[in-house]
């Protein structure tokens, strides 16, 4: 029995599916792709990764396909990501899911970089692309099969072995006021030796219902330095469903951040394997809900090569009847001795009637390993706040300098002075908006 | 009419009675000490006064500059001039100092209708300030009281009464696990700041902090009330000969 959304799905990519860009190889990727959806259908309850978020319970219809955008929905997108402004980014503008040109920021890119369009590169039949796309998204993976069945354009990203790139790259995408469906896929190829900041934003109008379905595989090389941070500040009314497929080499470095904010369902999927020895990474973010928005974070780590260290830290603060879940899990193949990973996980629960679903997991199969996860839940603690108070600090300003606190532990290990800035103003006005809604 | 009035103050903590009908009035200019033994109910006056939850009269009255003092938030109470040092200052990990000293002075000071200070001007008073008490400057980068001694959590509770200039300040056992430097340095801190306009109560067990921090009245608290007020000297009677008398009188 299929529901109104999953039959809608079906009908978008049996009309969409000789238009989408690509042919050949990629048509037959799509078409593979679309009947793991066909299969399983939308995941609910009842599939353990997805117990929290019954995405066929939330998603009650399927949106049509986003059309290319028009003056308007462009010009709307030119005062986008405002907030990360600061940190002199090139910024790559994607409107609806289609790569806008004329908005980005693509003069004078610099030696060692190589950006462009997926839908281009699709069309092209780009082959250092194929080599690449769906090499690390997981197939058996609903929303990431959906993604490639859909997929209409995204960024396409390398970096050469030993570049610098100085300018953090920045995806801005913008959804306009249209309820549609946007499906955006984007690979990044980091070669050896290369150092690059990628930060990834999603936002939109208040008023809309649409939704978005993002993927992004990225391959970090030996020796390679990569941050990535994606801020998820959709529309209140939205739905996000967003995917890093990560693979790192040796002795890299690579940080992840996500901060989520936005969006009335959002699913947010880490799939990062470490297949190089002795590399160094930190996983972390920060979700910030309220009213009744409901958040996910799922992580998986797989260790394969030994000498790892991995940390994981992710936060919730959440507000009124506001819904958060973390599923974090770490796998330590075998082969992986040395692994060194620490994963925790907190929720900080302003309302009584908010809810938290932290699962932490642990699978190890190596024996010399030193492996740990830890997860709470808890209110504010009400006899800071009074210190606070008793100092003149009134109540309001005591819980956001609380709740500041308890986020900064996350914050505090991005390691880029300017983006942890700007996430530090990004709660500060998460928290003025707290304090100024009606009682 | 007194600064601070307290006025036949009952008080029950888990259906107990700690206070009993407290009585204590104390004008701008003055320092008094309230002196006695555990448990007579010291430290539930402090508590009270700073308007800590759970910590609610059933009977009597306290004004403040006139006002009635349980009709205002902590906050409030705190912009309106009193400040508790309290006996056991808690560590808040993720807040900086000086963030945590900063929004209190332009809280109470937006409160007030002054105008925020400057940040070169606030860091002047809290550099100058964390001289004179002793705070080593790296301290105060980390988070509120976190890392800190017993010692140095009371000189930063000095710090941030000498920061933000009450009117009246009580002082909560801030002699307790300092030693004989430590209690110096914070009661020079208090000297500095007394003057015709601000009113110490400084509650203690031991006499040792009032040879430094000379009160002009003393008053002796045992079982939820003042049973008796006298000069400086009384201090020492204390020190002498105890706490019995006062006790044995209650318990009969």
């Amino acid at each position: 029995m299929k529901t109104a959304a999953e039959a809608a799905l079906a009908q978008t990519f049996s009309q969409a599916r000789d238009r989408l860009p690509g042919s050949g190889a990629i048509a037959a990727q799509r078409e593979a792709a679309f009947d793991v959806f066909a299969k399983a259908g939308l995941p609910h309850r009842r599939v353990e990764e997805w117990k929290y978020t019954d995405l066929r319970a939330l998603m009650r219809e399927a949106k049509p396909l986003a059309a290319p955008p028009d003056a308007a929905a462009k010009a709307r997108a030119k005062t986008a990501a405002a907030m990360l402004g600061d940190l002199e980014a090139r910024r790559l503008v994607f409107v609806d899911g289609v790569f806008v040109p004329e908005l980005s920021d693509i003069a004078k890119i610099e030696a060692g970089l190589r950006v462009g369009s997926l839908a281009d590169a699709l069309c092209a039949g780009d082959s250092a692309l194929t080599a690449h796309l769906g090499k690390l998204a997981p197939t058996g993976d609903v929303a990431v099969a959906l993604n490639t069945a859909l997929m209409g354009d995204g960024a396409v990203i390398y970096a050469a072995p030993g570049a610098t790139i100085e300018r953090p790259l920045h995806l801005v995408f913008v959804s306009s006021e249209k309820p549609v469906a946007t499906f955006t896929r984007s690979v990044m190829v980091v070669e050896p030796g290369a150092r690059v900041m990628l930060i990834e934003s999603y936002e939109g109008p208040a008023g809309s219902d649409y939704q978005v379905n993002a993927a992004i595989e990225l391959f970090v090389g030996d020796g390679a330095h990569v941050d990535y941070v994606k801020t998820i500040g959709e529309g209140a009314e939205a739905m996000h469903v967003s995917t890093l497929a990560a693979a790192i080499g040796a002795k890299a470095r690579f940080n992840s951040f996500t901060f989520t904010a936005g969006g009335a369902v959002v699913r947010n999927q880490l799939y990062l394997r470490f297949d190089g020895e002795d590399t160094v990474a930190g996983i972390r973010g920060a979700t910030l809900v309220r009213g009744r928005q409901h958040a996910d974070t799922t992580l998986m780590a797989t260790h394969i090569a030994r000498g790892c260290q991995s940390r994981e830290m992710f936060k919730a603060v959440l507000d009124d009847e506001a819904h958060s879940v973390f599923q974090g899990r770490i796998v330590v193949r075998q082969g992986a001795q040395k692994t060194d990973a620490k994963m925790m996980t907190q929720a900080l629960l302003l309302s009584e009637r908010a809810e938290a679903d932290n699962k932490p997991e642990l699978e190890i199969f190596a024996d010399d390993v030193q492996c740990g996860h830890g997860a709470t839940a808890g209110a504010l603690d009400d006899e800071l706040k009074f210190y606070l108070m008793a100092r003149g600090i009134p109540a309001a300003e005591a819980e956001s300098l609380l709740i500041q606190a308890f986020l900064g532990e996350a914050i505090e290990g991005i390691e880029d002075a300017g983006l942890r800035e700007a996430l530090i103003e990004s709660v500060a006005a998460w928290l003025k908006a707290r304090g100024q809604k009606p009682v | 009419m007194a600064l601070l009035e307290v006025k036949n103050l009952h008080v029950e903590i888990d259906g107990k009675e700690i206070l009993k009908g407290l009585d204590l009035s104390v004008d701008s200019g003055e320092v008094h000490a309230i002196m006695g033994p555990n448990g007579s109910g010291k430290s539930t006056l402090a508590y009270l006064l700073a308007g800590k939850d759970d910590y609610e009269p059933t009977k009597g009255e306290v004004r403040f500059d006139g006002k009635n003092l349980f009709e205002m938030e902590p906050d409030e109470r705190a912009a309106a001039g009193l400040f508790i040092a309290f006996q056991y200052p808690l560590e808040i990990p993720g807040v900086a100092t000086m963030t945590f000293l900063r929004t209190a002075l332009n809280a109470q000071r937006k409160r007030r209708g002054e105008p925020e200070l400057s940040t070169p001007e606030f860091l002047k008073r809290v550099r100058d300030t964390a001289r004179n008490l002793a705070i080593d400057p790296e301290m105060l980068r980390r988070g509120v009281n976190v890392g800190f001694s017993g010692g140095e959590k009371k000189r930063n509770e000095v710090l941030q009464m000498a920061l933000l200039q009450p009117r009246l300040a009580i002082l909560d056992e801030t002699d307790s696990g300092l030693d004989i430097d430590a209690l110096k340095i914070a009661a020079d801190g208090v000297n500095r700041l007394r003057g015709p306009d601000r009113a110490f109560v400084v509650i203690t067990h031991y006499q040792r902090l009032l040879n430094y921090i000379v009160p002009d009245v003393v008053h002796v608290l045992s079982a939820g009330r003042i049973v008796r007020t006298g000069g400086k000297e009384l201090a020492m009677e204390l020190e002498a000969r105890g706490y019995a008398q006062y006790q044995e009188e209650f318990a009969a």
